[in-house]
């Protein structure tokens, strides 16, 4: 199955696209999902193991299987709020 | 109450949302842009949001506070786009009945927000340079 996956602030600029379609197989985890970013765009290699990815606006562990049609997402880490 | 805002925060009426006869204490926190970071001069920031999720998190960051303590009412804002120097980036205001839960409430809701919230904000520093701010530590939530 293709997947969307949104890209924000340094994965975005590293890519140079907002979303990112990867083929993932069918019952496909999270970490399969890492290993298909990193292959669709090796830029990504530092910052990817920072990153948590999301699935339907959750944080999802690698083990968990990404349903076809989930929002997903590529979460590096956060710096919202104060300082 | 949440929200993600591109105007600039009005504090004074976010504190007035909350300030209620049936709780004693108010207490208004404002995360501001500050010039400063060790030694590179700050002169802009751009914030940007996944805005679904960052406000889904705000909820249950709102859910998980009232849980601990006695809230009358709370109120975050976060700004998103590009701040100066000085422009408020966060507002959180709470009321409790007394002022050490007040304190420690709002205290709890702005830490929070800054782990879980899918918000990023990039540097413009003064040597032109643009660097998005991405903390090392733990990520998985």
């Amino acid at each position: 199955m293709t997947v969307q996956v949104s890209l924000f602030a340094r994965a975005r600029d590293l890519s140079g696209v907002a979303t990112l379609a990867v083929e993932l197989p069918e019952g496909g985890t999270v970490g399969e999902l890492r290993t298909a970013l990193l292959r669709k765009c090796p830029d990504l290699h530092d910052l990817l193991p920072r990153c948590a990815i999301a699935v339907n606006e959750e944080f999802a562990a690698d083990s968990i299987r990404v349903p076809e049609f989930a929002a997903l997402a590529l979460i590096p880490p956060v710096s919202g709020g104060a300082c | 109450m949440f929200r993600l805002t591109h105007e600039p925060i009005d504090y004074f009426a976010l504190t007035e949302s909350v300030r209620q006869g049936n709780c004693g204490a108010v207490v208004t926190f404002l995360g501001t842009v500050r010039d400063l970071t060790g030694e590179q001069v700050t002169v802009a920031l751009d914030y940007e949001a996944y805005a679904p999720m960052a406000e889904k998190k705000m909820a249950e960051i709102e859910a998980d506070t009232r849980k601990r303590w006695p809230v009358g009412n709370i109120s975050m804002i976060h700004r998103l786009g590009h701040l100066e120097v000085g422009d408020i980036s966060v507002a959180v205001a709470v009321n409790c009945p007394h002022r050490a839960q007040a304190f420690e409430a709002c205290r709890h809701a702005i830490d929070r927000l800054k782990e879980l919230v899918p918000i990023w904000k990039k540097e413009n520093w003064s040597d032109g340079r643009t660097e998005w701010v991405h903390p090392s530590g733990e990520h998985h939530k």
